[in-house]
C-alpha cells in the first residue's frame, strides 16, 4: 500500500542509486567471470602453447579456482570471450540478445523483414508465445482466486473445507503434473496454449486467494459494527466495505500472481517444446549454450518487470480514483 | 430437516451415486453425472460442517469430508468409465504403490525436502532479513536495491536452475542454491514492506520515549511487520518445495523426489508419480501448518486472526 506509493514517487529521485547498484552488479559479474571460467580458459591457453602453472590437467581439476587465477595472471585474457562459458560475460549475453532479436528479424531468412512474420528463431517470437499463455492463465487464475476467496469469506463450510486443500494444492510440484495435464487436455481436444494456461492459472490462483481472504477480512470490528448500526445487509457490506478494503491486498497479490503465471507458462513449455522462452532455456541447457539461457532469462525478466509495472500502474490509478491516501 | 438428517441424506445420496456409477459403467451422460455427484458431495460437506458448526472438530471434519468426497468420486469415475492408468490412476492403486515403496520415498524425502529445500529456505530467509535491515537503515540502498529487488522478485527464477546445477554439481547443494535464490526476493520485498507498515504517529511515540533504532525495531516495527513476514514465509515455503523438485529435472543423483518423478514418467508409472506428489503435498502442508500455528501465536492482534 504505502510501499507501492513511495516506490512510484521516488522512482525519478532514485535514478542514481539504482544506477549504482546495477553498476556494482555488473562489476561483480565481470570479476566473477574470471574464476568461474578459469579451468576452461587455462585448458585453451595450454592448447595454444602457453606455460600453465600446475602443468597437468588432473592437478588443475582439484585445485582451487582463486589459486589458479593468482598463479596464471598472464593467461586470463580469454575469460571474457569464451564460447559456451560456465558464466558468460554481460557483453556476450547482450550480444546474443541483440543477435536473436534485431539481427535475426532484420537480416535473417525467416525474419519479419524477409518473411513478413516473426522468425521462429528470434526471442521476440518465443517471448510472444510465452506472453500469450501467461496473460490467458493469469486472467483465469485470478478470476477463480477472487471467486474462491469470496466463497471462503462468506461460507463457513467452504472456509473450513476448501482452504486447507487450496494450500495443499500448491505443494504439488506442477512440473510433474504438466505432462499429465497436457496429455489429458490433448485427449479432449485442447491445444498447447490451453494446457500452458492451465498450469499458469494453477500457479496464479493461490496468491490471489490468500491475499483476497486477508483483504476481505481486513475491516476491523468497529467498521463492521458501524455497518451493522446502519442495518446494512451482507451484500451491501460486501460492496461498500469489504471489497474496497481488499483492493490494496488484491493488487499486492496480483503482482505476485502475474509473476507466478509467467513461471507457470515457462515451466509448461519445458515438456511441450513447441516454442516459448522455456523451450529456449531447455534447448540452451541441452547444448551447453549458456548465452542462450541467459538471453532467454533476460527477456523473461523484462517481460515480468513490464507486467508487474503494468499492474502497479493500474493499482495507482485505482487507488487514486478511490480517494485512497497516497 | 435436522442437521444430522441433512448429513445423512446427502451422504447417502453421494454414496449411492458412487455405487451407481460402478454399475452404470458406460460413457453416456458423463458430464451430467459428474456434476450431480459434485453437487451431492458438496451438500454433504456443507451439512456436515453445519452440524458441527463452530466447534473445534469442524476444523478437522470439514476438510476431511471434502477429501473423502473427492477421493470416492475420483475412484468411482476411474472405475466406472475405465480411465486408463496412464492417464489417471485410481486412489486405491496410488495408496498401494505408496505403501509398498515407503523406504524409497523416505530416502527421496530426506534428499529433496530436508537437505535441498529446508537448508535453502532457512539460508534464503536469513539472508533476506539481513539485507532488509540494511535497506531499512541506509536510504541509498533502499532507493537503489529495492527497485532491483522488485525486478528480481518477479523474475522467473526457475530459469536459473540449469545454470546453478551446472555450477554447484548434481547433489543437494545446487538444489539449496536454487531455493535460496527463489526464496530471497519475495522475502526481501515482504520484510521491507512490513517494516514500513507503521504510522508516523506510532514512530513519533517511540521517538518521544527516546527509543533507539533497535528498540523501535524490536518493540514496534518488527511486530508490525509480522503479518507481512508470515505472508512471505507462506509463499516462500511452497516456492522452496517447487524449486528443490524442479532443480532435480536438470540433473540429480539417483535419489530425490524430482528424479523419481522424471524416472517414473519415463516408464509411464503414473501411480508412482502420484505417490511422490503425495509425499511432497504432505511435506508442504506440514510446513505450512507449522507456519500457520506460529502466525496465530505471534500475530494474535491482527484483525485477520480474530
Amino acid at each position: 500500500m504505502s510501499a507501492a506509493g513511495t516506490k512510484g514517487r521516488s522512482f525519478g529521485a532514485s535514478f542514481v542509486p539504482i544506477l549504482t547498484v546495477v553498476a556494482a552488479i555488473l562489476v561483480v559479474w565481470y570479476v566473477a567471470v574470471v574464476p568461474m571460467n578459469i579451468k576452461e580458459v587455462l585448458t585453451q591457453a595450454e592448447r595454444a602453447g602457453a606455460e600453465i602453472v600446475p602443468p597437468s590437467a588432473a592437478e588443475r581439476r582439484d585445485a582451487g579456482r582463486l589459486g589458479l587465477v593468482l598463479n596464471n595472471l598472464d593467461h586470463l585474457g580469454a575469460s571474457w570471450s569464451m564460447d559456451r562459458a560456465r558464466l558468460p560475460a554481460p557483453h556476450q549475453v547482450a550480444g546474443e540478445l541483440w543477435k536473436s532479436t534485431w539481427v535475426e528479424e532484420t537480416t535473417g531468412r525467416r525474419g519479419i523483414v524477409r518473411s513478413g512474420s516473426f522468425s521462429n528463431r528470434s526471442l521476440i517470437y518465443h517471448g510472444g508465445v510465452t506472453l500469450g499463455a501467461t496473460v490467458f492463465g493469469f486472467l483465469i487464475g485470478s478470476a477463480l482466486g477472487v471467486l474462491l476467496a469470496v466463497g471462503i469469506v462468506y461460507n463457513r463450510a467452504m472456509d473450513m473445507s476448501v482452504m486447507p486443500w487450496a494450500i495443499i494444492s500448491q505443494t504439488v510440484p506442477i512440473v510433474a503434473l504438466a505432462p499429465m495435464i497436457i496429455v489429458v487436455l490433448y485427449s479432449v481436444g485442447l491445444s498447447g496454449l490451453v494446457a500452458k494456461a492451465t498450469i499458469s492459472a494453477y500457479l496464479s490462483f493461490f496468491p490471489v486467494v490468500v491475499g483476497m481472504v486477508k483483504g476481505l477480512r481486513s475491516p476491523d470490528a468497529m467498521q463492521m459494527d458501524l455497518l451493522r448500526t446502519y442495518s446494512a445487509n451482507s451484500s451491501q457490506s460486501f460492496w461498500k466495505l469489504r471489497l474496497p478494503a481488499s483492493v490494496p491486498y488484491l493488487f499486492a497479490s496480483l503482482k505476485i500472481a502475474i509473476a507466478a503465471s509467467l513461471v507457470g507458462a515457462i515451466v509448461g513449455e519445458l515438456p511441450v517444446q513447441r516454442g516459448g522462452l522455456g523451450a529456449r532455456m531447455l534447448g540452451g541447457s541441452y547444448y551447453g549454450q549458456t548465452e542462450q539461457i541467459w538471453a532467454a532469462l533476460i527477456v523473461a525478466a523484462v517481460m515480468a518487470a513490464g507486467l508487474v509495472w503494468l499492474i502497479g500502474w493500474i493499482e495507482r490509478r485505482t487507488l487514486k480514483s478511490m480517494g485512497a491516501e497516497q | 430437516m435436522s442437521e444430522a438428517g441433512r448429513v445423512g441424506v446427502f451422504g447417502a445420496l453421494f454414496l449411492l451415486g458412487a455405487v451407481l456409477s460402478l454399475l452404470l459403467a458406460n460413457g453416456g451422460l458423463v458430464l451430467l453425472w459428474i456434476v450431480l455427484m459434485a453437487v451431492a458431495g458438496w451438500k454433504f460437506v456443507d451439512a456436515l460442517a453445519g452440524a458441527f458448526d463452530t466447534t473445534r472438530p469442524a476444523r478437522l471434519v470439514a476438510p476431511l469430508a471434502l477429501g473423502v468426497v473427492v477421493l470416492v468420486g475420483w475412484e468411482g469415475i476411474v472405475r466406472a468409465f475405465g480411465v486408463p492408468p496412464v492417464i489417471l490412476p485410481a486412489p486405491s492403486q496410488i495408496t498401494g504403490t505408496f505403501m509398498s515403496n515407503l523406504s524409497l520415498l523416505g530416502a527421496d524425502f530426506i534428499q529433496t525436502i530436508l537437505k535441498g529445500a529446508m537448508s535453502g529456505f532457512v539460508i534464503g530467509c536469513l539472508l533476506a532479513f539481513g539485507v532488509a535491515i540494511l535497506v531499512d537503515r541506509y536510504d541509498f540502498l533502499r532507493r537503489g536495491l529495492l527497485p532491483v529487488g522488485n525486478f528480481m522478485a518477479a523474475l522467473p527464477i526457475v530459469g536459473t536452475a540449469p545454470i546453478l546445477v551446472m555450477w554447484f554439481g548434481f547433489d543437494w547443494q545446487s538444489k539449496a542454491a536454487v531455493v535460496v535464490v527463489m526464496v530471497f526476493f519475495p522475502m526481501l520485498v515482504n520484510i521491507v514492506a512490513g517494516l514500513s507498515d507503521t504510522t508516523s504517529m506510532q514512530r513519533d511515540l517511540m521517538r518521544t520515549y527516546s527509543a533507539s533504532y533497535w528498540q523501535t525495531m524490536r518493540q514496534l516495527r518488527l511486530p508490525a511487520a509480522l503479518p507481512f513476514i508470515f505472508n512471505g514465509l507462506k509463499v516462500s515455503a511452497t516456492l522452496a518445495l517447487i524449486g528443490a523438485i524442479v532443480a532435480e529435472f536438470f540433473g540429480s543423483p539417483t535419489v530425490g523426489l524430482g528424479f523419481r518423478i522424471n524416472a517414473s514418467l519415463g516408464q509411464l508409472a503414473l501411480d508412482m508419480v502420484w505417490s511422490v506428489i503425495v509425499v511432497a503435498a504432505l511435506a508442504g502442508s506440514l510446513l505450512y501448518g507449522v507456519l500457520t500455528v506460529l502466525e496465530k501465536v505471534l500475530t494474535f492482534w491482527h484483525p485477520s486472526q480474530r
